[in-house]
């Protein structure tokens, strides 16, 4: 009987969380006649043509390299600055280092808008709207907070004594963390990777304001702006959807374990 | 320790650089320009100084209310769904069970899904003409089909229910954390002792899972307070400015109209409502942080 309920249950939850997309995946090969159809039709008839639509005249292509340029480089950059930051604050006794953490806790939760008029200001100024660096500098922000805490908790984790002995032995600090602490944190620095590429990737509020022209526009402005003349072209917005989506589904699937302790690292653990 | 030799700032360094100039700078720079009016479609009039006056604009502006409302009750009804929600799914991922590793990748699906593209998905399914919503209710009677998008009392609706299917996942994972945390010897002691199901989720589960139930629930609350993706995808804030919330008013504000100042104190208004939350959520946390600190 409880056996009943439970397959049940994960059939339920199965469904609610991935039949939603799947019908909007299998949307995408599916024929405009089809696609407009009543009642619905289930199985598509396999065409290719929205994808071919929405990499040749939407320049799909060229969304995917900037969101994988934008994405790539802010997760490397972010990674490097927390893995330094989370290390002073995992080993050294810092007076305001709990403060410093709780800190950049307020920051994450602080809503976009509350920053967003003077970031675009800010970026205006440098002359960095509608750049690489511009997005990525902000993306960087975003991100540490979360980036510093997760790695915080994974370096506070490690044994201390073979750093100590190779302090001990005269490595500087800088050698203790190349040839020591990065190797050994591989693992958690990854986590924190894949988490920090997935927002990079999705994000769309700052990447709408700062990036204006479509040569630079990432997935997510892509796929929100997507034109459409008369009707929708929901063929070829879910052919483009399930592009963007692919590569995170992937990581999703793979990574699923190492995501799952990433995020209730950052949130739960402390 | 010897930090002598290797100066602790310069590991901290980068880090501050960053927070300092798109964080902490930028929220200043927004409660400053709050209290001027600064109009960039207007920009002969310069940056004038006008006190408390956009405030005093922002507490009779009938749509700033009715944004200020939606915003809430977004919230109240998104929230407590998705813990609600979360609760039931971390129960069952929780058992043990063949599989269980697939469903968990499974349920993580909507989590990673981009917002955007889980916007225009759901504009699909609730689209009047050939929605899957439409199908499922009405059937063939196309006569009777919905816009639930264009239907001022419905839109909002739509829109909770695209937010509570992306991020109840989340709220499910911090439970789930929370339960695999209740030491099993507890429900082995109650089964001894005769327990039902019923009493022991009653006296064990539910106690012991608060703490994880509360953190998602903040969690959610600050998140739901922020939601913007879905708004501008589905609806655009319409039909008539029912789905006009907070975050997509100072956006509208300030990047459409060129409203700096105005909507500044708009962008001040969420900020504090979201700081009095987090607040709290750092008491909670940091009541813990300190406690560990104290054990080890």
């Amino acid at each position: 009987m409880k056996r009943l309920w439970l397959a049940a249950a994960v059939g339920i939850i199965a469904g609610f969380s991935l039949l939603p997309f799947l019908w909007f995946v299998l949307t995408s090969w599916k024929s405009a006649t089809e696609i407009s159809a009543i009642p619905p039709v289930i199985w598509a008839s396999f065409h290719w043509e929205h994808y071919d639509a929405a990499l040749a005249k939407h320049g799909l292509l060229r969304y995917i390299a900037n969101s994988a340029v934008v994405a790539g480089a802010t997760t490397v950059i972010s990674l490097a600055i927390a893995s330094l930051a989370a290390y002073a604050l995992a080993r050294f006794q810092l007076r305001w280092g709990r403060h410093y953490l709780l800190l950049l806790l307020a920051l994450s939760m602080f809503p976009q808008i509350a920053i967003a008029g003077p970031v675009w200001r800010l970026l205006s100024t440098l002359g960095w709207l509608n750049t690489y660096q511009g997005i990525v500098a902000a993306y960087i922000a975003l991100t540490l907070p979360f980036a510093i805490w997760v790695l915080t908790t994974f370096f506070k984790e490690l044994p201390y004594d073979i750093e100590e002995a190779a302090l001990i032995d005269g490595c500087s600090r800088w050698q203790v963390l190349r040839w020591i602490v990065f190797p050994v944190a591989a693992p958690g620095i990854f986590t924190a990777a894949i988490l920090v590429f997935i927002y990079a990737w999705n994000e769309f509020f700052f990447a709408l304001i700062i990036l204006t022209y479509p040569a630079v526009q990432t997935l997510p402005v892509g796929i929100a702006l997507f034109p459409g003349e008369y009707t929708m072209p929901w063929g070829e917005i879910a052919a483009a959807s399930t592009i963007a989506t692919l590569p995170l589904v992937m990581l999703t699937l793979i990574f699923q374990r190492r995501i799952v302790q990433g995020l209730s690292a950052g949130a739960v653990k402390g | 320790m010897r930090n002598g030799r290797d100066p602790i700032w310069r590991f901290l360094l980068p880090s501050c650089v960053f927070v300092l100039l798109f964080s902490l700078y930028p929220i200043v720079e927004s409660f400053r320009l709050s209290f001027y009016r600064l109009i960039l479609t207007l920009p002969w009039l310069g940056q004038r100084f006008v006190g408390w006056e956009n405030y005093r604009d922002l507490a009779t502006d009938p749509v700033a209310l009715n944004s200020f409302v939606t915003s809430l009750v977004f919230v109240a009804v998104t929230t407590p769904a998705e813990v609600l929600l979360g609760l039931g799914m971390a129960l069952v991922l929780n058992e043990s069970f063949r599989g269980r590793g697939w469903l968990r990748a499974a349920v993580l699906v909507p989590w990673a899904i981009p917002t955007v593209v889980a916007s225009q998905m759901w504009r699909f399914i609730f689209n009047d003409r050939y929605g899957l919503f439409n199908f499922v209710l009405f059937g063939d009677a196309t006569e009777r089909y919905w816009a639930p998008l264009a239907e001022p009392g419905l839109a909002l609706v739509a829109i909770m229910i695209a937010d509570i299917w992306k991020t109840t996942s989340f709220a499910a994972l911090i439970i789930l954390a929370g339960l695999q945390g209740i030491p099993a010897q507890l429900y082995e002691a109650a089964s001894i002792d005769g327990a039902t199901a019923w009493q022991k989720f009653r006296h064990i589960t539910l106690p012991l899972v608060k703490p994880a139930l509360l953190l998602a629930l903040l969690f959610r609350t600050i998140d739901a307070l922020k939601v913007f993706d879905l708004v501008f995808v589905m609806t655009q804030g319409g039909p008539a400015d029912t789905t006009n919330v907070l975050q997509f008013y100072g956006y509208k504000k300030i990047f459409a109209e060129g409203m700096v100042g105005y909507g500044s104190a708009i962008a001040v208004v969420v900020f504090l409502l979201s700081l009095i939350l987090s607040l709290i959520y750092i008491r909670l946390l940091g009541a813990r942080l300190l406690a560990k600190e104290r054990s080890l």
